[in-house]
């Protein structure tokens, strides 16, 4: 955690109830968000035991497999659960827009959402696009046409997911965490009825009094996707043991997964109060377009994506993966002054006043020949500042506007602005409260490595393509 | 809270899935009138988990005086591998030296300690053992040649629990001893397998046995431990979670079997440190093996192993008629609560929130952490970036800079009153 993020958790635990670590919010929330709840059977890697699906808080779907030994049967979710999120992702994939620009590209009009309760949710659904985006539609095992599709679309969204910034499959008690402080440690803020119970306690109590209510697995059942040992003891496991009874069973599995659905929409009810932060747009758009490549790979009979990644294509998604990470912590800051006071705290960034500009100075800057405008602004601050002179700093105000900071003794800090002097572009001016930070949304510009095809023989020269196999397509499910 | 109780946790404390542990469980609660005898005919003698050796220390008699009626509780590999969890905290460590059940004691005291494991999941794991080995232990074999690199083509197969009837621990601990020593001593032994070898391990001046869940194999003079596990190596990849448990668990068999090679006579280093796991790969059955290294986890259980045998520099700052004795009658605790509540209390303990994943007090822990303001209960880089201040309150005064902060906090306290300051700035 970060020192602000601590004080917050301090002051929570003060308040009894949880504290906003931010002003606004930060993930694109759709209108119509695809929650997803699913249950695994214990013991299993993939096994589904049941999920709750829908898009809407009143069209709750329950899935069950009845017999989750039997392997058909799992099979058969699948295709019901593919039938559900295809077309729901398919119908915003197929709506496109051709944005103009030095190159034109495709862009889907809106983007699917699908939220899932919390970070094994997130895993346990890129394990059912792995088990089943291999699957033949015809042959020995045959499957439903719509699961090998299910599977690409999951592993699309799981491998877009991991990108910081992308909305467009997400963990609610991640996306709480980030929004709100509570006196939670980390591992307990993974129980999305705790953390909840937190922000918003029911009438009368406490966060931690609430809290430690939303604990008990017969208040709470477990959010999933693993289920509570207790419920797999006591009501499961007669019932799977005993002679078949569907409807029961379907009524003890909505009575694990009802809780959780409606701790979902109350979720989406709380981020959607907070208003939009200014990067969610752009980031959503970043989605659309990744959706609308996807859907053009899908349509033009692209393979599914390979078991492993090449060493090559797999240091480039790390690479990508990395500067995602920064520019959505910066974005972040720059969109956010509670974020950015994060940042101040901890000495990457700072706030003043400022109190002098010399907006006409000129230099002659190093191997030049002509004098360029270089103005000069002073800042004053009480803000620890620990940026060496050279550093390149930003401002949230004038995100456009380079500047390198000159000198920084006493609380007076002196920055040279080099470049964004456009027309219509303003300086700071005195009296104004700036803020300069060395965070950059734009991201780190890193050494680019070497496309996949021009891998050096050295590392063992261009990956072959990965080609699922028949063995892949028939993979035993046991 | 307490409903958890009798709905959520109580069928053993394994989630590592241990067949024999959970067995034991179900055990004291069927059959509660016949073992309770057989337990108290046994207690001296050489039967069940930990079995009192006659070393006479004081610090036994101690244990024992703490520990009252009840019979010492069974370790395995898991709750031995736990002990290392919280090297800091002294309430573990007189908890376990003393053989306390810690499940019984936390429920005893009103909490949950939701260690339970779902019956399929105990399934499931039996399901894969037996099919690991199978036919001899075939995939075993195959899976060793591929990770270990070895050209063997067939290897001797020994069941170490093979003894005959309902022996002892102390019988078969002595049958593995031999089937190991003559693997060892023998120069024209190819490969062996070892199923089911019986350790034994010092914990806190108590030998305990280890219920064997794992194989030992000599190849080229070297023994290997091999652990079965039910969790999917999936494209290579596995649960960190699950696999760093597997290779702490695997840590204790490894160290059990040095201290039996050393007091064989045999050089203790050829017990590679390197285990194998086996797991079932992708979505099947069918078994995959990889290489953990266990080095690290070797050196955090040698280490609390050590700290529990120096136990009595903890015991001298305890009260002197301190008892954990739940008072049993048949089954049922009579110990006040209140009572033992105070018992437990008195000795320190170091709640953090890795507790609730490693010790079954953690409720109770963190209950009482919670109550005297702890800022290691909200985490401990909560606490860390607090550095040096450990109470709520300490931090709320000092955010606060009303008086003048003490000498030791003064630097933290400018910080604080900065991000403070900052802070109502944003807020405002
Ligand atoms: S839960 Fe309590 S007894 Fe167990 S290790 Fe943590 S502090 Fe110690």
């Amino acid at each position: 955690m970060s020192l602000l993020r601590s004080f917050l958790a301090v002051r929570a635990v003060r308040d009894g109830r949880a504290q906003p670590a931010a002003t606004v919010r930060h993930a694109h929330l759709s209108a119509e968000p695809l929650v997803f709840v699913p249950l695994r059977m214990a013991g299993e890697s993939a096994a589904p035991l049941a999920a709750m699906v829908g898009a809407s808080r009143s069209d709750a779907r329950l899935l069950v497999v009845e017999n989750p030994r039997n392997r058909d049967q799992r099979f058969a979710f699948m295709a019901e659960l593919a039938e559900i999120i295809v077309p729901y992702i398919q119908k915003y994939a197929a709506q496109m827009e051709t944005v103009e620009g030095r190159s034109a590209y495709e862009r889907c009009l809106d983007a699917p959402q699908i939220l899932v309760p919390n970070p094994g949710g997130l895993a346990f659904t890129r394990l059912i696009g792995r088990s089943t985006r291999f699957r033949a539609t015809e042959g020995p095992h045959a499957v439903a046409p719509l699961v090998p599709l299910l599977g690409r679309w999951l592993t699309f969204l799981h491998e877009r997911s991991e990108f910081a910034g992308s909305a467009i499959l997400l963990a609610v008690t991640d996306l709480l965490a980030e929004h709100w402080v509570t006196g939670l440690s980390g591992a307990e803020a993974g129980n999305l009825a705790a953390q909840l119970a937190w922000i918003d306690p029911p009438g009368g109590l406490t966060g931690p009094q609430a809290a430690l209510l939303a604990e008990d697995p017969l208040r709470s059942p477990p959010a999933g996707p693993d289920t509570d040992p207790g419920f797999d003891t006591h009501v499961l496991k007669p019932l799977l043991d005993g002679p078949p009874v569907p409807a029961r069973l379907r009524e003890a599995l909505r009575g694990q997964l009802e809780p959780t659905w409606e701790l979902m929409w109350r979720a989406v009810e709380l981020l959607r109060a907070v208003p939009d932060a200014g990067g969610v747009a752009a980031r959503w758009e970043r989605d659309r377009t990744m959706l609308a490549r996807q859907h053009a790979w899908i349509a033009e009979g692209g393979l599914p994506p390979g078991r492993w990644d090449s060493a090559v294509a797999a240091a480039r998604r790390l690479a990508a993966l990395e500067g995602a990470q920064q520019s959505y912590e910066a974005g972040k800051a720059f969109d956010d002054p509670l974020v950015m006071a994060e940042h101040r705290a901890e000495g990457a960034a700072f706030a003043g006043l400022v109190t002098d500009v010399d907006a006409d100075r000129k230099i002659i800057p190093p191997g030049g020949k002509r004098a360029v405008a270089r103005p000069l602004v002073t800042v004053r601050t009480a803000d620890p500042v620990r940026f060496p002179p050279g550093r390149k700093l930003l401002s949230p105000a004038r995100p456009k506007q380079g500047t390198v900071l000159v000198s920084a003794t006493d609380g007076v800090v002196v920055l040279q602005v080099n470049s964004g002097m456009t027309k219509d572009a303003t300086l700071p001016a005195p009296g104004e409260t700036v803020c300069y930070t060395d965070l950059d949304p734009a991201g780190v510009r890193r050494p680019s490595l070497p496309d996949a095809a021009e891998t050096p023989w050295t590392h063992g020269g261009p990956p072959a393509e990965y080609v699922p196999t028949d063995e892949d397509a028939q993979e035993a499910w046991s | 809270m307490n409903q958890g109780d009798d709905h959520g946790h109580d069928h053993g404390e394994n989630p590592g899935g241990n067949h024999r542990m959970s067995h034991g469980g179900n055990h004291r609660e069927n059959h509660g009138e016949d073992h309770r005898e057989s337990r108290r005919v046994n207690h001296r003698m050489d039967r069940g988990g930990n079995v009192r050796v006659n070393q006479g220390t004081e610090h036994v008699n101690r244990m024992d005086a703490i520990r009252g009626g009840s019979r010492p509780v069974d370790h395995n590999a898991r709750s031995i591998a736990a002990l290392a969890a919280n090297p800091a905290c002294d309430r573990r460590a007189v908890l376990d030296a003393a053989g306390i059940d810690k499940d019984r004691t936390v429920a005893h005291l009103g909490y949950a300690s939701r260690f339970g494991q779902s019956p399929f999941a105990i399934t499931r794991t039996q399901e894969f053992k037996s099919i690991v080995k199978a036919h001899g232990g075939a995939h075993v074999l195959r899976l060793l040649r591929e990770v270990l690199g070895l050209a063997v083509e067939e290897a001797g197969y020994h069941d170490a629990a093979d003894v005959g009837g309902d022996s002892g621990h102390g019988v078969r601990h002595r049958h593995t001893a031999a089937v190991l020593n003559a693997a060892a001593q023998d120069p024209a032994d190819a490969a062996t397998l070892i199923d089911h070898p019986l350790l034994k391990l010092g914990v806190a001046g108590y030998d305990v046995y280890l219920e064997p869940d794992v194989i030992a194999f000599q190849a080229a003079r070297r023994f290997h431990v091999v652990a079965i596990k039910s969790f999917a190596i999936i494209d290579g990849q596995a649960d960190t979670g699950k696999v760093s448990a597997a290779a702490r668990e695997a840590a204790v068999y490894v160290h059990a079997m040095r201290d039996l090679f050393a007091r064989l006579g045999l050089d203790p280093e050829r017990v590679s440190h390197d285990v194998v796991l086996i797991c079932p790969k992708d979505f099947t059955n069918f078994p995959t093996a990889c290489l953990l290294d266990v080095r690290l986890q070797l050196e955090a259980l040698r280490r609390q192993l050590e700290r529990l045998t120096r136990i009595d520099t903890i015991l001298d700052r305890l009260p002197p008629d301190l008892s954990l004795d739940l008072c049993l009658d048949g089954d049922t605790p009579t110990r006040p609560v209140s009572e033992l509540t105070a018992a437990v209390s008195a000795i320190p303990a170091r709640y953090a929130p890795e507790c609730l994943a490693a010790c079954e007090m953690a409720y109770f822990c963190r209950e009482e952490a919670r109550a005297c303001g702890s800022l290691e209960a909200i985490g401990r880089s909560v606490r860390d970036d607090l550095g040096g201040v450990d109470s709520v309150r300490t931090a709320i005064e000092l955010i606060g800079g009303a008086s003048p902060p003490p000498e030791e906090h003064a630097a933290i306290a400018e910080r604080l009153r900065f991000v403070r300051r900052i802070f109502d700035e944003v807020v405002a």
